[in-house]
């Protein structure tokens, strides 16, 4: 099945489009790069930006939110005009840490269905849990490898055009919801560890596999 | 011949960073990052980091100043610090900040007194040693290799 833009416009609601048509034809996620530290700006602009994506780094949530345009709640919809396909915040920050970011997107109506990945150079388990129960896609620890990334962008563009409705609403989810669930099956057992890089890219982020990231995160050194 | 030597030089001198555990793989993660179009990007994080830091150095110092020594504003400094030396591999400046967190955590100012002049020593000696390996791998220019032995 070919994905295009066509095609997500017509599946998902309007402020969900994963593929930007820029006028040069080709397709990019346009991720928001949120970090108060301006040396891990431009690693993880260079990171995705090699990976082909469209970056916009801002240095705090509530400059991430302005950007978002969440006060006047006109949408995911940048200043510049180009939709946010992505949120990458840093957890530590002070003023709004990226949790009660997180917290603020989840929370809106307009912008809710925006994936968002948390990077934290800590590796606290009670944060994981959190924030991937407040609706992360992902939790990755710093330093963020290129690895991370391609992964993650893989993640984005198979999982939002493939089982559209499926994944998108993750807020809440409780135990028993994990036990549940059918998700198609998914051989790979690590699909997501947010320490050492895996090759494999599958098609969906499974449950199981969640929570066996966890595990795996809990091994970690 | 000159040219093959300045670049067995480099790579020499490179090689002893990971020897030496001043860098780790994150630094090789960055260079991985640079392309022709973006051949100077790690020299470019470098320098940034060090502009950056010099400020929380400065914070950090005068905190050290103040009695008492407020260690909650010390770690937060530090873990800032700690956050984008992580982030272009600089192993022993790392260090020397995890340990200064602990001292932080455990109340105590000596400690991390004693730390941060270690930390100001590693942290300005790898300052030297990445400006010099920089201006040296531009003087030598391209090598016919790829620019990036893959060494760990």
């Amino acid at each position: 099945m070919s994905i295009t833009g066509q095609v997500l416009r017509r599946n998902l609601p309007e402020n969900v489009e994963v593929f930007d048509d820029s006028p040069s034809g080709s397709l990019e996620l346009h991720v928001l790069a949120v970090d108060d530290s301006v040396v891990d700006r431009m690693v993880i602009e260079r990171l995705l930006k090699i990976s082909s994506c469209k970056v916009t780094t801002v240095e705090s949530g509530t400059r991430a939110l302005q950007y978002l345009g969440l006060d006047g709640e006109k949408g995911p919809v940048g200043f510049d005009g180009l939709k946010v396909n992505l949120i990458m915040t840093d957890y530590s920050m002070p003023g709004m840490t990226g949790y009660e970011l997180l917290k603020k997107i989840k929370g809106s109506s307009v912008l809710r269905e925006i994936p968002v990945v948390i990077m934290s150079s800590e590796n606290v388990l009670a944060r994981i849990d959190r924030c991937l129960e407040e609706g992360a896609e992902e939790f990755l620890l710093k330093p963020v490898k290129l690895s991370d990334v391609r992964r993650l962008k893989d993640f984005i563009t198979r999982g939002e055009g493939k089982d559209s409705g499926e994944r998108i609403n993750h807020k809440r989810k409780r135990e028993d919801d994990y036990a549940s669930s059918s998700s198609p099956s998914s051989p790979s057992s690590s699909v997501l560890s947010a320490s050492s890089s895996s090759s494999s890219a599958s098609s969906s982020l499974s449950s199981s596999a969640r929570l066996s990231k966890r595990a795996k995160l809990r091994n970690k050194d | 011949m000159e040219r093959n030597q300045m670049h067995k030089h480099i790579f020499l001198m490179r090689q002893s960073f990971f020897d030496q555990g001043l860098l780790d793989d994150q630094f090789i993660q960055l260079e991985e990052l640079q392309d022709d179009a973006n051949p100077n990007f790690v020299e470019e994080v470098v320098t940034l980091y060090y502009r950056d830091s010099s400020r929380t150095i400065l914070n950090i110092e005068q905190s050290l100043e103040k009695n008492p020594l407020d260690f909650n504003k010390l770690d937060n400094y530090m873990h800032q610090f700690k956050g984008s030396s992580t982030s272009i591999g600089a192993k022993k400046v790392k260090a020397e900040c995890t340990q200064f967190r602990e001292y932080c955590r455990a109340g105590n100012g000596e400690g991390c007194m004693r730390t941060f002049q270690q930390l100001k020593k590693e942290y300005a000696i790898l300052k030297k040693k990445l400006e010099t390996y920089f201006q040296q791998t531009r003087q030598a220019g391209p090598s016919e290799t790829a620019c990036r032995p893959r060494m760990n």
